[in-house]
């Protein structure tokens, strides 16, 4: 097999327009409406009821199933409703709605918790609400206490901020390195990690020289820059990069011994050691060619994203798109009447123009999809086949391989939908895998009868 | 701010495109082309030009027609059937008569292009079967070249059997090298002022477009590399002179413009060298051994016949799969 040195990517415009805007805290709004969902895993169920007087980080919502992370609130008031909503993703949640008191007191359970070992390092993760402020969400502690402990070896803090116009990670850095460092070195204390690498994207050589400097006398963290091609900030991207190792889809980090973790969790863990306050509060990039004052923010959890737009001085046109996150990997919004949740790094606005797609043509066969596939799959051939429904090609050609990084997509010249086509084509190849496993479930059991 | 719901677009990630789409690619194909046709209209006039003028007028009136009536979206704004008229004007002699020329422009765009489902959907390159079915229905005129006096000026020499006709279209090489006097020097071979199909004479005009390609990104070198490369190795092997081989004939128009079509070439880098090789071969066995003259356009057909299976010879493995599959 050809040994490469670098994963295949494109070169997008950064449009880091907010790049040197430090992070302003947003006043706290009137209402702030927290849903019980922020996270991949089981639902939170609500720990207090309409009526109830609550304060800065005190648990809202918790569930003691493995996988999930405790929601607090950010604010301190009263509950005023409990309802159910309808997310971003289209599925039902639970919205606990808070009328604020202005006063931001903070809960008596805000105390620095004590730490000494990996079980009490884990507890206060969970504790924290911590879950992966890279975008997807993941529950830390779950993350950080994998089946195969022994196996890690490596700490990859995510600083890549990969996506155009995002500059948060960035400023954070600017802001927080120390605190960061300090993270770091805890994580690999607790969890018994020899290295740490702090992989930076090379567009911020101020926070890589930062880092640089104050990891200087701490020989098991290493500072990496990473090459200018999208998307470095991608977790098997991030670990290929770092320490050349694959993570195929359906493995997960642990077994190439990594755990990745992005800069803001790790300072938010850290903050959480330090002073008990877990996750209330969310730094975003606010951008877009809409918004008037682009700048970034720090907002409490639950905050209208309408809220946070008329704080950067409102839009100065119609707005037509609302994206959560970056333009190559966020999401559109339906509306602005939702809330900022753990997992949102940026709300970018954009008008009619930026946000009306060309019509597909025909595809020329160019292979810019090929070359730009991280995974080295062949987008064209995948999506041909998923417009012929074709099961046996997607499965030939990987398509559960693909993660969504949309550099098809991107490059493609007939503006051919690439990553979405994949997308629903990997649906299509789950449900086959599943109706399959149950077929010989189903003919196993027959067989013992 | 109160939006309404539903005026807000929500679709797929990515939310942006590279500028560059398939209208883009194509003109700047059509740029990279016009070096050639300078050359071509100094060494041939302006019965050059208007041939090219004829082949694009008429391929992109055959490409809006077929698609009006078969009712499918317009394309012609998408300029590949510019492309196209180029290309196969580049194939033709200066002198052909307009109205074969405009034949050729049918064959390529309503026979292998809209019938088989307009631009992306046709197995092999437009161009080359246009000039292959003029090249098979009308051999004396498509055989028949202006001879020139290398200074620009077009003496008319009907004769097909004339040395000079030999030596452009490489009929007999064996025979050319026996008799070194009717071969051109390399050096008028690499600028062009030579005789042949209209595009086809100038190698650096050619070279130049190509280098533009390059650089824009719009080609990767991989195909004019591994057919040029080719071409030069086996007449190395076989004695010949690699310079003549390269710069004689469609060597350099094929490589650079027609081998790198990409609806009819593989995917792949691998897929790539494994077909520029192949087109290279082809051409000079088909120049040495077969009765045809030049052998360009058959080699192109035949390995844009192999492209479906040579993309599946060469399917990309996956990052971190080890050799022999496994999961």
């Amino acid at each position: 097999m050809i040994s490469v040195k670098h994963l295949k990517g494109i070169h997008v415009a950064h449009h880091k327009n907010t790049a040197g805007s430090a992070i302003i805290p947003m006043p706290v709004p009137e209402k702030v409406y927290i849903p019980m969902i922020q996270h991949i895993g089981a639902p939170n169920q609500p720990t207090v009821s309409v009526g109830d007087h609550v304060k800065v980080g005190q648990v809202i919502g918790d569930n003691q199933a493995p996988v999930c992370a405790p929601v607090h609130s950010s604010v301190s008031g009263d509950v005023v409703a409990i309802e159910k909503f309808m997310t971003q993703m289209g599925r039902v949640d639970t919205n606990i709605v808070i009328q604020t008191d202005g006063k931001q007191e903070t809960a008596e359970t805000v105390v620095p918790p004590t730490v000494t070992n990996k079980q009490e390092f884990l507890k206060a993760v969970r504790d924290s609400g911590l879950v992966g402020l890279g975008g997807a969400a993941f529950p830390t502690h779950i993350k950080y206490n994998p089946r195969n402990p022994e196996d890690v070896d490596t700490l990859i803090i995510n600083g890549a901020e990969c996506e155009p116009y995002i500059t948060v990670d960035h400023m954070t850095m600017l802001a927080h390195a120390k605190e960061i460092v300090e993270g770091t070195a805890n994580a690999l204390k607790f969890l018994s990690i020899k290295k740490g690498i702090i992989a930076i994207e090379g567009n911020k050589p101020d926070a890589i020289a930062l880092f640089k400097d104050l990891t200087q006398d701490i020989p098991e963290i290493e500072v990496f820059e990473l090459r200018l091609v999208y998307p470095q900030g991608a977790e098997r991207v991030i670990i290929f990069e770092t320490t050349g190792r694959h993570l195929i889809a359906g493995k997960l980090p642990a077994d190439v011994g990594v755990i990745v973790s992005n800069v803001n969790s790790i300072l938010k863990l850290q903050q959480y050691l330090d002073t008990g306050m877990p996750l209330v509060s969310k730094s975003l990039t606010v951008d877009g060619n809409l918004i008037a004052r682009p700048q970034n923010v720090e907002v409490p959890i639950g905050t209208k994203i309408k809220e946070v737009i008329d704080f950067c001085g409102g839009t100065t046109g119609e707005p037509k798109k609302i994206l959560f996150g970056g333009p190559m990997m966020g999401r559109a919004m339906p509306s602005d009447d939702l809330a900022i949740l753990k997992g949102n790094n940026a709300i970018l606005v954009f008008d009619e123009a930026f946000s009306t797609m060309n019509p597909e043509t025909a595809c020329i066969n160019c292979g810019r999809c090929v070359r730009g596939c991280p995974m080295n799959l062949m987008p064209t051939v995948l999506a041909k086949a998923w417009d012929r429904k074709d099961l046996e090609t997607l499965k030939e050609y990987d398509a559960l391989s693909c993660m969504e990084c949309g550099c098809c997509s991107y490059s493609c010249p007939a503006r051919i939908q690439l990553s979405y086509k994949i997308k629903l084509a990997k649906g299509m190849v789950m449900d086959d895998l599943k109706a399959q496993a149950e077929k010989a479930k189903a003919q196993a059991e027959g067989g013992k009868n | 701010m109160n939006i309404k719901d539903n005026h807000l677009i929500v679709s797929s990630a990515p939310h942006v495109v590279n500028p560059v789409d398939t209208t883009h690619i194509m003109k700047n194909v059509v740029i990279a082309l016009m070096p050639a046709l300078l050359v071509a209209v100094y060494v041939f006039g302006l019965q050059a030009l208007i041939l090219t003028a004829t082949c694009v007028a008429s391929c992109v009136i055959f490409e809006g027609l077929t698609r009006k009536i078969l009712d499918r979206p317009q394309t012609i704004g998408d300029f590949s059937a510019v492309v196209t008229g180029v290309i196969l004007s580049f194939n033709l002699p200066a002198g052909l008569p307009l109205w074969m020329a405009i034949i050729g422009s049918f064959v390529a765009i309503v026979v292998v292009k809209q019938l088989f489902g307009g631009l992306g959907q046709n197995f092999v390159n437009p161009a080359i079967v246009g000039r292959i079915v003029l090249f098979t229905s009308f051999a004396t005129p498509m055989t028949t070249w202006p001879v020139t006096n290398r200074m620009g000026s077009v003496l008319w020499n009907s004769d097909a059997a004339n040395a000079t006709v030999d030596t452009i279209t490489g009929a007999t090489p064996l025979a050319l090298f026996s008799n070194a006097k009717d071969v051109p020097s390399n050096m008028d071979m690499f600028l062009g002022t030579i005789n042949g199909s209209m595009g086809e004479i100038s190698a650096a005009a050619l070279l130049l477009g190509g280098i533009y390609l390059i650089v824009k990104k719009i080609i990767e070198p991989t195909i004019p590399a591994a057919f040029i490369g080719t071409v030069a190795v086996v007449a190395m092997m076989l004695g010949f002179d690699p310079v003549f081989h390269i710069c004689a004939g469609g060597v350099m128009l094929g490589a650079i413009f027609m081998a790198t079509d990409y609806v009819t070439s593989p995917l792949t880098t691998k897929g790539k060298i494994i077909f520029g090789i192949g087109c290279g071969f082809l051409t000079m066995i088909i120049r040495i051994f077969a009765s045809y003259p030049e052998g360009v356009s058959f080699a192109l057909l035949l390995m844009n016949i192999l492209v479906p299976h040579i993309d599946k010879w060469t399917k990309l493995k996956l990052n971190g799969i080890p050799k022999g599959g496994g999961k």
